[in-house]
């Protein structure tokens, strides 16, 4: 032992002063980007909120800006998430079950995993003109509510296949063994335990995926979504046996966000206050989608401990 | 009586070979202990007696274990591993109850074997708690969360769990090692106790534990099978010179 290392507080000081330096660049970026958000918040809503009465909800859009509503747009988007979650929910937590628990380890996998990451990345538009050549096309869906919700339920796909892997990641092999060591087959692992125990985490996966397809408008747009509806799809409920009909997913649509997009681009005022009327509203919905997925977690959180 | 029979097993994780040429018997309604120094392959060879390896790759085995009556050998390829784990129970290290309620727990293997009758998983689950010393303190409680008990009480809840199904084979993988003091004395008590119905292989590095609660002993260092005999042989007169080394704290 030949040269001991002393204690220098200049060398400390010097660190602290680094240390204190991150932190408030970091406070500043974080700043910087809950200030915009807030000022885009209150722009909207400054200038939308006052716009939205009942009316405003129940009335179908029109040339007459203040009777313009945004029923069919609301309805729309409602039945267009309602068949996204119908389309990707089993699919990919299915999907996501057997990449986990099933697949072999090997360069195949690899391969389906890589490209798995790398759609969640693609270009959503790129998914409306591949639903437009095959949906709308090849399978003869049409413009439809049907095709919408394919469509979306493919971009949402890689979200919840990727949060429900990474919920039964967070499962320790310790339970899994306990349960397996008990004379459990593998589905009953999974059915009994892994499911369950990752129910939280894949909710979360599934209201976070929701709240981004709602938002989307380019692929809705490509497939040739309608900006101005005034009539609702057909109702589910029939007079006759056996009185629910699937006829609406046939019907063509419009949501929010195309409605905004039709009435941003008009060159009236009032057109614009009406988009901004109809952004509060996405806002709001998406908010309280963000905000169930937390809350959710949190309580799933709670309630299981390994 | 021997209940089970390992012979000629070896195993490797990929190429390191982590048991070489094992034999030995296991006697039924004795407790057969496994002792040795860290990484000389206990865990690896109580693994196999319910084919817990199946469920890693990587994982390379051949020879036998034997499991009587029947003499079926437990490692053969075409016997379901399912089919071994519902003969023979494991509790490993680390209590490792499912986040359920206590009475879901208890009566997990029952469940997987498809009863469902209600008086009958009631019956079993009290009995299993019974035999795991546990009765007593959650009789009361039986549908709040196992993870409100104390790591000791976990623990012999595992054991419960275990029991509910009858195994012929308990297998304990140093079933103390988390426990404080009192809890390893209960849990010690225990086994000595279930001998009368279930025959055991302990894994443990306590050596007064392995004296005081075992029948017979087998030493192991680096994957081989160095001495197996009576405890108390073992214990005052070892033939081996490392087995020596090894009881009298002079390596491991
Ligand atoms: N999953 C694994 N992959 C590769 N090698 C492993 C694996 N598990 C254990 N080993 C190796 O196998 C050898 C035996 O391990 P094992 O866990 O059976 O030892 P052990 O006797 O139980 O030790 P301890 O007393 O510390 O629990 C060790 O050298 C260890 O490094
Ligand atoms: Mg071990």
């Amino acid at each position: 032992m030949g040269e001991r290392v002393v204690f220098d507080r200049k060398e400390l000081s010097r660190r602290q002063l680094k240390d204190y330096i991150f932190a408030i660049m970091s406070l500043l970026a974080l700043g910087f980007g809950l200030i915009t958000l807030l000022l885009l918040i209150i722009d909207l809503a400054s200038t939308g909120l006052g716009r939205i009465d009942y009316a405003f909800m129940t009335n179908f859009p029109s040339r007459m800006p203040e009777k313009a509503g945004i029923l069919s747009a609301w309805v729309g988007s409602l039945c267009v998430m309602f068949t996204t979650a119908l389309a990707a929910i089993p699919l990919g937590i299915a999907a996501g079950v057997y990449l986990e628990e099933y697949a072999p380890k090997n360069w195949i996998t690899a391969i389906i995993e890589l490209n798995i990451v790398n759609l969640a990345g693609i270009p959503s538009i790129t998914f409306g003109l591949m639903a437009l050549s095959i949906f709308v096309y090849k399978f003869g869906f049409g413009q439809s509510i049907l095709t919408a919700g394919l469509t979306l339920g493919l971009l949402v796909l890689p979200i919840i296949i990727v949060t429900t892997r990474e919920a039964l990641r967070t499962i320790p092999s310790t339970i899994r063994e306990a349960a397996f060591a008990m004379g459990a087959s593998r589905w009953q692992v999974i059915q009994h335990h892994l499911l369950p125990y990752s129910t939280g985490g894949i909710l979360t996966g599934v209201i976070i995926s929701l709240s981004r397809a709602i938002g989307e408008t380019a692929p809705l747009i490509t497939i040739g979504a309608l900006t101005f509806i005034a009539f609702l799809p057909t109702s589910p409920f029939t007079e006759e046996f056996p009185f629910v009909t699937i006829q609406w997913i046939k019907d063509p649509f419009t949501v929010l966000p195309i409605q905004m997009f039709n009435w941003v681009s008009r060159p009236q005022e009032e057109f614009h206050v009406n988009a901004a009327a109809a952004g509060v509203i996405l806002l709001t919905l998406t908010l309280l989608l963000n905000g169930a997925a937390i809350y959710i977690r949190a309580s799933f959180r709670r309630k299981i401990k390994w | 009586m021997v209940k089970a029979e390992v012979k000629n097993l070896n195993f490797s994780y990929g190429e390191k070979q982590v048991l070489k040429n094992v034999s030995m018997p296991i006697y039924d309604n004795k407790i057969t202990a496994l002792i040795g120094p860290s990484g000389c392959g206990k865990t690896t060879l109580l693994r196999c007696f319910n084919r817990m390896h199946d469920l890693y790759k990587g994982a390379k085995y051949d020879g036998q274990i034997l499991l009587h009556p029947d003499e079926v050998n437990i490692l053969a390829r075409d016997i379901d591993p399912m089919e071994v784990r519902m003969r023979i129970g494991m509790v490993f290290q680390k209590p490792n109850p499912f986040p359920k309620s206590i009475y879901e727990n208890v009566v997990y293997g029952l469940k997987v074997r498809g009863i469902k009758r209600r008086s009958f998983l009631q019956e079993r689950c009290e009995q299993s708690l019974q035999a795991a010393g546990l009765w007593g303190e959650v009789k009361d409680r039986l549908n709040s969360g196992a993870q409100m008990l104390s790591g000791g009480q976990q623990q012999r809840l595992c054991i419960a769990r275990a029991l509910a199904v009858e195994p012929e084979l308990l297998l304990l993988d140093e079933p103390t090692s988390a426990l404080d003091p009192i809890s390893t004395s209960h849990i010690e008590d225990l086994i000595v106790d279930l001998k009368k119905t279930v025959t055991i292989v302990i894994v443990t590095h306590n050596l007064h534990q392995a004296a005081r609660v075992s029948d017979r002993t087998a030493f192991m260092y680096l994957g081989d099978l160095i001495e197996f005999d009576e405890t108390s042989k073992m214990f005052t007169t070892p033939s081996d010179k490392r087995t020596e080394n090894y009881i009298t704290g002079r390596f491991g």
